[in-house]
């Protein structure tokens, strides 16, 4: 793992165990290794409760581990002169377009994290346009986000992170409450950044968004259960099936059609792999009879 | 369910003018001075010459009458229960106009409910056309300005207004939610709009419940997304938008001066100095 520059994101033996005021305290995280490189984008997936939010919340000193550590762009988040640091470099989306919005104008909200960051009024200014411009929404800029659609909010959510300069943005579930076309709107909007550059850590329950990414890694149970790339991980059926996962339905479609005869290269993931493929195995086919 | 939007009083309305441009801390001093001027005043006069300035400003701002009139709607209510109340039960004596058992309703007490009533109509659209031109950020970042030199008495301007900046936000969205909500329960054979008040009320509390619940739950999520993009109170802040006074500030603030003495010199003052 270390062949790479050093990550941008070290875990090392990350553990976190919730003290609520009343009641047991809960293991959420137990040892956990996780690696995350510049302009990569990583899937974490996993069933409810077992930690991804947890482990997010970690990556930008939201909360400090209880046993291992995390270190970002070099900084300790254990450190308490990083945390501001720490919070600049990795940008968070939450899940509900809604409780993210400060502001009252977008523009406002955009420029809220460079507010935090104490830049003169200039700077924030050409950042904020800039970020607006790169989602796409200068248009929009005077608007109340109250009227914004699922996937416009998100969108100023990111702008409002991008505007901080990260390296790293982490997604929680930041595609979930949207229709399908919010979605794709918030995906293609990070995949871009990806290619720009930018690290992606995308926790999801889509299967779908899961095989878009470099990695996937599979959380259960506070532990890492399964780590590789998309097709890797999804040809562990036996794994996914006990942890109440499944591949996205495009993967099963190419296991039945494979077992059914039909000859497909290993490692489809998508709809357009898979017509490319199924095209390609039928001109075969048509060409040799 | 539109009585919800109807208490919405004075929404922003973007536009370019000299009105709207002006430095949000001048609108805000401005509007308290008015309103100090409308208290002051006691001449129907007065009330026709600040009618005229605020006609006149809402004008420069661009704001089309029609809209005003609908946006000071709800007070109408109010003026009209303050009219009837003065006229009711205020001094006995003068002439009277009407008399049915004890209701006697004096032509003194009739004049005093409508000046009252005029003066609250224009107090409210001062205010107003005040929030009209400005928008909550700025109103927000005016009042944490004109607060600041309090802080050294321990008064928090950055959290005042930070507050006054959410609350503003999130109007609207606890507006929509409390209509999926009513929507919801309406479906489910609840009764928001008839029977007794008791009724009435108490068809509330399923309603109320679940608007408390997620607003704790939203300030929670807020709070988390806001120490995620580094907030960490007023210390090391800096705002996208200064504020700067310029000319025309000056300007309004004359303007502002020649209107109150207009309305409060002549001419009961002057007979007042000239009566001691
Ligand atoms: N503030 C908290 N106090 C106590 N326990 C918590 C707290 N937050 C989470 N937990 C517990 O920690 C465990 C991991 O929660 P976490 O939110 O990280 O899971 P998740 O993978 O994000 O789940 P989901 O898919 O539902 O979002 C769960 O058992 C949860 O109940
Ligand atoms: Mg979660």
């Amino acid at each position: 793992m270390s062949d790479r520059a050093p990550a941008l994101i070290r875990v090392r033996g990350l553990s976190h165990t919730y003290e609520p005021g009343a009641g047991e305290p809960v293991p959420a995280l137990r040892g956990v290794d996780l690696d995350v490189h510049r302009g990569e984008c990583i899937a974490l997936i996993g069933g409810n409760g077992s930690g991804k939010s947890t482990l997010a919340k970690h990556l930008n000193a939201l909360l400090l581990p209880t046993a291992g550590e995390v270190i970002v762009d070099g900084l300790d988040t254990r450190d308490r002169d990083a945390v501001w640091a720490v919070r600049q470099r990795v940008g968070m989306i939450f899940e509900h377009p809604d409780d993210q919005l400060i502001a009252a104008v977008v523009e406002e909200d955009v420029a809220f994290g460079c507010e935090n960051l104490g830049l003169p009024p200039t700077e924030i200014r050409s950042r904020v346009d800039e970020a607006l411009r790169t989602v796409g929404l200068e248009a929009l800029r005077r608007r109340p986000p109250h009227l914004l659609s699922g996937g416009q909010k998100q969108r100023v959510a990111i702008a409002g992170v991008l505007a901080m300069r990260p390296r790293c943005l982490v997604l929680d579930e930041a595609t979930s409450m949207l229709d399908p076309a919010g979605q794709r709107e918030v995906m293609e909007t990070v995949l871009r950044l990806r290619d720009e550059g930018l690290a992606l850590v995308l926790i999801t329950h889509s299967m779908e968004e899961a095989a878009l990414a470099d990695r996937v890694v599979v959380l259960a149970g506070g532990t890492v259960a399964l780590s590789g790339t998309p097709s890797d991980v999804f040809a562990r059926d036996d794994v996914l099936r006990r942890l109440r996962l499944e591949a996205p339905p495009i993967v099963a479609l190419a296991r039945g059609l494979a077992a059914a005869g039909v000859p497909l290269p290993p490692g489809l993931l998508t709809a357009p792999q898979l017509a490319d493929a199924v095209a390609a195995a039928y001109r075969r086919g048509r060409g040799g009879a | 369910m539109d009585f919800l939007r109807g208490l919405m009083l004075g929404q922003y309305v973007p536009a370019e003018s000299p009105v709207h441009r002006l430095d949000p801390r001048t609108k805000i001093l401005g509007t308290m001075w008015l309103v100090g001027v409308l208290f002051a005043t006691r001449s129907l006069a007065g009330l026709v010459v600040l009618t005229a300035f605020l006609g006149g400003v809402l004008a420069a701002g661009r704001i089309a009458p029609a809209y005003a009139v609908r946006g000071l709607r709800p007070v109408f209510w109010l003026v009209g229960i303050a009219v009837v109340f003065q006229v009711l039960f205020g001094d006995s004596g003068g002439h009277v106009l009407f008399r049915r058992g004890p209701l006697v309703v004096t032509r003194e007490n009739l004049a005093a409910g409508a000046f009252y009533g005029y003066r609250l109509i224009l107090l409210v659209a001062a205010t107003t056309v005040m929030t009209f031109t400005t928008s909550s950020v700025e109103l927000t970042d005016g009042l944490e300005r004109l607060l600041r030199p309090f802080r050294r008495v321990g008064v928090p301007a950055h959290e005042l207004a930070l507050m006054m900046t959410i609350a503003l936000r999130f109007i609207p969205t606890l507006f929509e939610e409390t209509e999926t909500i009513m929507k919801a329960q309406m479906a489910r054979g609840a009764e928001f709009a008839r029977g007794s008040l008791v009724a009435r009320a108490r068809a509330l509390i399923p309603l109320l419940v679940p608007l408390f619940v997620g607003a704790f739950r939203r300030a929670d999520a807020l709070a988390l997304a806001m120490e995620a993009r580094g907030y960490r109170g007023g210390e090391h802040r800096t705002r996208m938008k200064e504020l700067r006074v310029a000319v025309r500030d000056y300007v309004a603030a004359g303007m502002l001066l020649v209107v109150a003495a207009i309305v409060l010199l002549p001419p009961s003052v002057w007979r007042a100095v000239a009566g001691r």
